[in-house]
């Protein structure tokens, strides 16, 4: 499987997603922000970090990076594109993810382990996630707390887009639990289409027991598990 | 020609930013302070003098970048 992390000025976080994939066995290249190739990655992660100095709004700059043109087609049709913190940003300002990233309510930076509740099983990036488990993941932001409108947010959740809630360590959604603030909890969404995801907690941070957690993998080994299966019944038909 | 764009969040988001300086205004003393909203303001300096497709353009781009409409509305003047 090949994936492509894309680098804007100012990512940090991408040296730690190709070390978490590589670590799973499977390939991992950078893109620049300014190429217009993806050479043929069947899956896009857009990373973390502070992409363009976070000026104006976070996210708002990078969306018009020539790559993000090539990231939108890859989605349009059907490619797997994860966007982790900054990228979720990012993906929410190209319209690809509805809603925003807000200051969070504290205005503290937050970076620390927090607890996830997988809320669906049913999306390339939470279907090998067993079902009682919650994850340990970190997070690592100042702007992580999601907001959308009230008719959107009803929509996220007539269509099962919500894939992560930040919870207690006994899986309670309480106000306590969330770093940020974010309605209902949200810490990870996916669109309707259910191949872009966008979570501001770093899977890519807990995908070794020397980092404190392996809980991570969970979701890329989701999305190679989809991959697997969708080369598999292209094999069959061919 | 001069761009004044001011970019505030909307009502119903929630702003941290101004809570917080709301709170501050009070322990200072300041009485009477139903609330405080916290935004931002651009200035753009323009060639020409066509205000009215400068105007056009720079609607375009408050909506399509200066701003996020999720979250914020701007006012925009050109003088």
């Amino acid at each position: 499987m090949q994936f492509a992390v894309i680098q804007f000025p100012a990512s940090n976080c991408d040296q730690d997603a190709i070390y978490a994939i590589r670590l799973l066995g499977h390939n991992a290249d950078f893109v620049w922000h300014k190429d217009n190739s993806l050479n043929g990655a069947d899956v896009v992660i857009i990373p973390g970090g502070f992409s363009y100095g976070d000026y104006l709004r976070t996210g708002a700059i990078a969306r018009f990076s020539p790559i993000m043109q090539t990231v939108r087609e890859f989605a349009e049709n059907g490619g797997i594109v994860i966007g982790i913190c900054n990228g979720f940003q990012i993906l929410c300002e190209a319209g690809l993810l509805p809603g925003a990233l807000i200051r969070n309510r504290s205005l503290q930076f937050r970076c620390e382990h927090v607890f996830l509740k997988t809320s669906t099983f049913n999306s390339p990036f939470t279907c090998k996630i067993p079902q009682d488990k919650l994850l340990k993941i970190p997070v690592a932001h100042g702007e992580g707390c999601y907001y959308a409108s009230p008719e959107t947010i009803q929509e996220l959740q007539t269509n099962d887009q919500i894939l992560f809630q930040y919870c207690d360590k006994d899986g309670n959604l309480t106000e306590q639990s969330s770093p940020n603030g974010s309605l209902l909890n949200i810490a990870g969404i996916c669109n309707k289409n259910r191949n872009i995801c966008g979570m501001m907690p770093h899977p890519e941070r807990a995908c070794e027991l020397i980092l404190n957690s392996e809980d991570g993998n969970l979701i890329f080994q989701s999305i190679i598990h989809t991959l697997s299966k969708t080369a598999e019944k292209t094999e069959i038909k061919s | 020609m001069k761009a004044k764009i001011i970019i505030t969040p909307k009502k119903a988001v929630l702003d941290p930013q101004g809570k917080t300086v709301q709170g501050a205004l009070e322990h200072i003393g300041y009485k009477g302070v139903r609330a405080v909203h916290i935004g931002k303001y651009i200035e753009i300096e323009l060639d020409g003098d066509d205000r009215e497709t400068a105007k056009k353009q720079l609607e375009e781009a408050c909506y399509m970048f200066l701003s996020n409409p999720v979250i914020e509305d701007y006012k925009l003047e050109i003088e």
